[in-house]
């Protein structure tokens, strides 16, 4: 009489199934992405800056005390009465996020003309040029290595820079007020895809924006990517620029933007072994290496960018011996069989 | 008529479709999954047309394990995946034996196949292993990676699609591994061919 554990290996897979789903219900319901909370640098909950410490910061707040909040109050010279005005959002500059940007140390008449210190402005100031990236990073050994000439080359080749010529300025996509550097420093991959992703949508996801440019109506972007498999996840996890601009290695963010017609659109460009992912900030991140891959991580993904190809040698090799030597011993076995 | 030496019906219709079902999705699952495991511009199946086909051919798949889920489950088919535990080691070794030495040297088979015991150890530990472990696995990977939004973001520091993916594969060449052996053992039969025609016309001849 044989003892038989009387239970079919599918129902013990049923119960497993059940358990795996609840177990995976709880965990997703209390799973939040840390990423969309923190997709956006200048809308940071305002941190409690130390103004001393910043040299210039005394003389900033003369600039700051109307330009640093939503409003503003002066006395009208004529009625003597003080009068509180609002201020136009795009000249309000928030003293948390430009104490934390790269320029952070600047008073705002190194950029800007000394005769804003007389109140009401002059008019022609209105006409003031904004200094672009490289009319003060260019031809510096300092900032050689972040290339600001190749990247100034770069986008005068690119269709932003062909369709709109002078109206078309780095302004528009990097404010010097908030900018931080990004992409070679942060650890967290993803939030560097979302930050660089929002300059983008900054103007073709936001019409106000993009039609200062253009009379175009409102691109919607859900439905020209509509092609585009697990469009979220693509969304997510890939930079506009690494199938919209001309991709060098030398560049971790590249500037080259291309037209549609342009862009990148085969699957296997990125999924396959050649990916062109393995280019700019991937290849940058693996190199410098910024992002933190254990151990074990490395043995079992590799350099993995993407989903699907060939990603990791360690177990490439390691499947192919498997297979190799299953094939072997089949054939060694059918000889002897054969032979007998 | 004596069943120890003759035919022997078991296998029963619906065991043969799902058998032939999911051989054959299987088998394309393999060849495109390697391909859009290997992907280069110019393999020889498209990455759009292998992604493809490979889904669709995952969802069938999805389907038929279900069905042979449901089957043994619920018909007498089941119970040829009951492991008994007594002697469970002994029985495995004795099989091994005989794939290793015995059969060179003529022996009879251990476990023949009866309608009691379908299959012997190896062959239902092995079965078990692949319909009750791998199959699962990569079908509830391949359906993660079909939506990643179900998946988790990160567990222990992995991106969740990353480990699907991985998982997915794994599972795959696991499967694979499986089938190339399990085709050749097919061969071990009355003759090379018997065991091949017996999934054919469902009447399993012995030795």
């Amino acid at each position: 009489m044989v003892y038989k554990a009387n239970i079919r290996p599918a129902w013990v897979v049923l119960v497993l199934l059940m358990l795996f789903t609840l177990a995976f219900t709880l965990v997703k319901t209390s799973d939040t992405s840390p990423v969309t909370k923190k997709i956006q640098p200048e809308q940071e909950k305002p941190l409690k800056i130390d103004l001393s410490k910043f040299k210039n910061a005394a003389e900033n707040e003369t600039c700051l005390k109307c330009h640093g909040q939503s409003k503003y109050t002066y006395e009208n010279p004529e009625s003597k009465k003080t009068v509180t005005k609002r201020m136009y959002s795009e000249l309000v500059m928030n003293r948390d996020v430009f104490y934390v940007s790269n320029h952070r140390e600047f008073k705002c008449t190194d950029c800007h003309s000394e005769d804003y210190a007389v109140f009401p402005h002059a008019g022609n100031l209105r006409m003031e040029a904004k200094a672009n990236c490289i009319d003060c990073h260019g031809g510096d050994e300092k900032y050689a290595k972040f290339k600001f000439e190749k990247i100034e080359t770069e986008f005068q080749a690119s269709v932003h820079s062909e369709k709109h010529s002078e109206d078309f300025t780095c302004w528009m996509c990097h404010n010097a007020h908030t900018y931080k550097i990004n992409a070679r420093t942060n650890e967290n991959l993803k939030e560097t895809i979302i930050y660089d992703n929002l300059i983008c949508l900054n103007c073709h996801g936001d019409i106000k924006n993009y039609q200062l440019l253009t009379a175009k109506t409102k691109p919607n972007i859900l439905q020209k990517h509509e092609w585009l498999p697990n469009q979220a996840s693509h969304f997510t996890n890939v930079r506009c620029i690494e199938c919209h601009a001309k991709n060098e290695d030398t560049l971790v963010v590249a500037h080259h933007v291309v037209t549609k017609n342009q862009a990148v659109r085969k699957c296997e460009s990125c999924h396959s072994k050649n990916s062109i992912l393995y280019a700019s900030l991937y290849k940058y991140q693996v190199s410098e290496k910024i992002q933190k891959v254990g151990f074990i991580k490395g043995i079992l993904m590799g350099e993995s960018t993407s989903i699907g190809p060939d990603k990791s040698n360690i177990l490439n090799t390691i499947s192919l011996v498997v297979f190799c030597l299953t094939i072997l011993v089949i054939m060694i076995h059918a000889f002897f069989r054969i032979k007998k | 008529m004596n069943h120890q030496t003759e035919r022997l019906y078991l296998y029963p219709v619906w065991i043969r479709i799902w058998h032939m079902t999911n051989a054959l999705f299987c088998l394309i699952l393999i060849i495109t999954g390697l391909s859009i495991q290997f992907s280069n511009p110019g393999t020889v199946v498209k990455f759009n047309a292998a992604v493809s086909v490979h889904n669709i051919a995952g969802i069938i798949l999805t389907i038929s394990y279900a069905a042979f889920f449901l089957g043994n489950l619920f018909t007498a088919n089941g119970i040829f995946y009951v492991i008994t535990v007594k002697g469970f080691l002994l029985r495995i070794k004795k099989q091994f034996y005989y794939y290793t030495i015995g059969i060179f040297r003529r022996e009879e088979p251990p476990f023949p196949v009866n309608d009691e015991y379908k299959f012997n150890p190896l062959q239902q530990v092995t079965y078990v292993i692949l319909m009750y472990v791998f199959v699962p696995f990569v079908v509830l990977t391949g359906w993660g990676l079909l939506y990643p939004e179900i998946i988790i973001n990160s567990f222990w520091g992995f991106s969740g699609l990353d480990l699907a993916d991985l998982m997915h594969i794994t599972a795959g060449f696991a499967i694979s591994i499986i089938m190339c052996v399990h085709i050749y053992f097919c061969t071990i039969g009355k003759n090379p061919t018997s065991n091949f025609k017996s999934m054919i016309n469902g009447y399993h001849e012995s030795h």
